[in-house]
């Protein structure tokens, strides 16, 4: 066995899956309060993605940054999130809100609309091509070897040690907190809530605002990563996290970091060792979703819902 | 009404009062909103009251004749070119989201992969019919064979259903769009396709490039070769199909579709096949779209990847909604809307007139009393004036740019719009301001929002000139069909066109 390979795409996948998770758990943090899909949940990760750039360009570009390269890293965080978080916040008061209501595919095509639009004010604002860094030089890469085939670069740790931490941090505030509290009583049932004096807009907001800045983390990491942003990177990303949500199960906030590493391994190894995998690896993973609606449509570790009539 | 509730003795006497407000009220188990319908139409008086009741008077017949009308005029009037834009396109478009009606608007799946299925017919009747396959099969042939292999992928596709409902069908449904178009653009046998058992690798597709020289439809010998001749064949088409539709609306399955759109476990409780009727529908859909998809490749001559997209199917879907999704008749008016009025963008001068023109109109249409868009116009013409004096005065490059492309208005509008002589970064700002004061203005009430209008409409018209005019093909288009999507599922979700739903509860 060709352990260089494997260890390569293993690196790889949980990179890939640190992403997608955080993906992920920004549409089950959503649909576990509202029961809506946010289409446009992908299109602020590309957003979050294009401040990271504007941020570092703000800085001095990544080759002579005016400021430490982690401190510039730790900007590019900062203003991204809390743009994305924003921009997720305003998505919701004036797409979604009115229609929380209304039935079932009124919000769903509204989350469509805010989807293209976004998209294509992205290649109106900032063109159609990929914004490419050429050669990023922020911090200093540097690859580490473990034992004789495990190599992993500093970037790599950093992104996958910066998405567990905010897992973590997310996990505390759902689970410790009292706008946690808050938030898992809206999604048990959001007009018992109301009654017992729980803000629901407020909530909501809040957890679109979460959302959105989690999504906007994966994007700096994307860039951070692969130094580049596109306009339309944010469709399948989005697609992809929303498996990564199902697979886990959707609503369960482990679920959803489950599956994000589940889609980014599977993904890197398709690549790696199935037929055809570097072109048709979305493919596989569109057989996973199948496979899973199929199979447990619950997820891995969500609970069976149970229809109310 | 069998025993009086008030206590009146049960001897038989006549009870007045509560039988007189019985026959006032609806009927039992009929809405009071559906049973009050009707009068509510009657209600409208004047012009558009007569219009309404002279409408409805004509038989469903003359409803098709009336809307068909004014397209046979212009296919025989129109020059090819214009036949083809706003002609032949806006009909491929009606029939694509006739199809869409049928699995969204009539059984409520909400299918996010139909614009796959337009694909497939168009690859599958190329496959049959093309230079680039080598195989030449008539179209009596070609074209039922590609429709009935859409159906089949309609029908997998629809298994699904059976499992998965609501948001969880869109997201596969959009997913299988997805995987349909990393296919279709990599089957082409190079050297990262697959390798198939026994056969190895094929070029199925032609990848990246396209699945070209695809043959003119060839019925028993005649092919239609101009545009004229595809205009009138979709035509036909679409009439035939609405027709059916028509019919098939008001029959059991029709029925039966619409209780499952309504409340699909109610209409399981009522013994009706859901997961057949499910299925029917997706393949009823995907029907549509594959015989449209065989029209469509051989008026391109060619399939290609980027053809089948989620801009086209945001498209339909505007148009489906535009039109009002379950109405049939709503198709083609939405068809006309979605893909004339951006045709009509696509030249400049044209662009500003309908760009000023519809601002004009929906400031009329929106507001009441009638002076106050008199007020908001009048008073955006002085506010652009007063902000052009001043940059003048104190930015001189603000007003050094010059309107793109020669029109009528570009001399007096040269000297109302700011226009930068680089716009870029200006304009990305200004589009952001635009996006942030229209959606305050959806907050304010009143005299607030008539006066926040006066520069909101100015920054709009600033963005138009210096941003939104140059790509109206391509973003600016989808922009827009974006931006109207979420503003009628936010003000009338039922489209233009379609009737009220009533939610039961």
């Amino acid at each position: 066995m060709n352990w260089n390979l494997f260890f390569g795409e293993l690196v790889s996948g949980l990179t890939l899956g640190s992403i997608y998770a955080l993906i992920a758990l920004g549409y089950t943090m959503v649909y576990g309060i509202l029961k809506l899909l946010n289409f446009a949940h992908g299109d602020v990760y590309m957003v979050g993605a294009y401040v990271a750039f504007f941020v570092l360009q703000w800085l001095g570009g990544p080759l002579n940054t005016d400021v430490a390269g982690w401190l510039a890293i730790a900007i590019m965080f900062l203003v991204a999130m809390l743009a994305c978080g924003m921009l997720g916040v305003g998505i919701e008061r004036f797409a979604y809100r009115r229609l929380r209501n209304a039935p079932r595919i009124a919000p769903l095509i509204s989350a469509l609309g805010v989807s293209i639009f976004l998209q294509n004010s992205a290649l109106l604002l900032w063109g159609p091509n990929f914004r490419d860094y050429g050669t990023f030089d922020l911090i200093n890469v540097k690859s580490y070897r473990v034992g004789a085939n495990f190599l992993i670069s500093n970037i790599q740790i950093l992104t996958i040690v910066t998405s567990i931490v905010l897992m973590i941090v997310l996990t505390l505030l759902v689970s410790r907190t009292r706008t946690g509290k808050a938030m898992r009583a809206t999604s048990f049932d959001r007009e018992a809530a109301e009654m017992m004096g729980i803000s629901v807009d407020g909530v909501v907001s809040f957890t679109f605002f979460v959302g959105s800045a989690l999504a906007a983390a994966a994007g700096v990491m994307f860039v951070i990563l692969f130094g580049q942003a596109s306009p339309l990177m944010g469709f399948t990303a989005g697609l992809k996290g929303f498996t990564a949500a199902v697979v886990g199960g959707i609503g369960s906030i482990p679920g959803a970091m489950l599956g994000g590493y589940l889609i980014g391994l599977l993904e890197a190894f398709a690549t790696g060792y199935l037929p055809g995998g570097s072109t048709y690896a979305n493919l596989y993973v569109f057989a996973l979703l199948i496979a899973m609606f199929l199979l447990r449509p619950s997820g891995l570790l969500g609970s069976p819902t149970i229809q109310k009539v | 009404m069998s025993a009086p509730a008030d206590g009146s003795p049960p001897d038989g006497s006549p009870v007045t009062g509560p039988t007189e407000e019985a026959a006032e009220a609806p009927k039992v188990g009929v809405d009071e909103w559906v049973a009050r319908h009707e009068e509510r139409r009657q209600a409208h008086g004047g012009l558009t009251g007569a219009v309404i009741q002279g409408w409805d008077r004509v038989p469903p017949a003359g409803h098709l004749a009336i809307l068909f009308a004014p397209f046979v005029v212009f296919g025989f009037v129109a020059n090819e070119g214009n036949l083809y834009r706003y002609g032949l396109i806006t009909l491929i478009y009606a029939l694509l989201a006739l199809g869409l009606n049928v699995v969204v608007g009539f059984a409520g799946l909400l299918d996010l992969g139909y614009i796959a299925f337009f694909g497939v017919g168009a690859y599958a009747f190329g496959i049959m019919a093309s230079g680039h396959s080598g195989h030449h099969l008539p179209a009596e042939l070609a074209v039922p064979i590609a429709v009935a292999f859409t159906a089949l992928v309609g029908l997998l596709l629809g298994l699904t259903s059976w499992r998965v409902s609501g948001d969880y069908l869109a997201i596969v449904t959009l997913f299988f769009l997805q995987a349909f178009v990393i296919f279709v653009n990599n089957a082409n046998g190079g050297p990262s396709d697959w390798s198939y058992p026994f056969v190895g690798k094929v070029d199925i597709t032609g990848g990246a490039n396209g699945l070209d020289q695809i043959d003119p439809l060839r019925f028993f010998g005649y092919s239609i070769s101009t545009t004229k001749g595809y205009y009138f064949y979709t035509l036909i088409s679409l009439a035939v199909l609405m027709a059916m539709l028509f019919f098939v609306n008001r029959s059991r399955t029709g029925r039966a579709w619409r209780s499952l759109r309504e409340d699909p476990l109610a209409a399981e409780v009522m013994s009706i096949p859901v997961n057949r009727l499910k299925l029917l529908a997706f393949v009823f859909g995907a029907a549509i779209a594959g015989y449209c998809g065989t029209i469509f490749g051989s008026v391109q001559s060619g399939a290609f990847p980027g053809d089948y997209d989620v801009g086209l199917l945001i498209t339909i879907y505007a148009i489906a909604i535009l039109g009002g999704l379950g109405s049939i008749g709503g198709v083609v008016i939405g068809a006309l809307i979605v893909n004339g009025v951006p045709e009509l963008l696509r030249s400049s001068e044209n662009a500003r007139l309908l760009f000023y023109g519809a601002l004009v109109v929906g400031l009329f249409l929106a507001m009441r009393p009638w002076y106050r868009p008199v007020v908001v116009i009048v008073g955006t013409i002085a506010f652009g004036f007063v902000v052009h004096g001043v940059a003048g005065a104190v930015w001189p490059r603000g007003t050094a740019g010059h309107i793109q492309g020669g029109a009528r208005l570009a001399g007096p509008l040269e000297h109302w719009v700011l226009l930068p002589t680089h716009p870029g970064r200006i304009g990305g700002w200004a589009y952001f301001a635009l996006i942030a004061m229209a959606l305050v203005l959806t907050l304010v009430r009143g005299w607030w929002r008539t006066l926040l209008l006066i520069p909101t409409l100015y920054l709009a018209a600033f963005v138009w000139e210096n941003e939104l005019v140059e790509q109206v093909s391509g973003a600016t288009r989808l922009i827009l069909l974006g931006a109207l999507l979420v503003v009628i599922m936010n003000v009338r979700p039922s489209g233009i066109f379609g009737t009220a739903r009533v939610e039961v509860v």
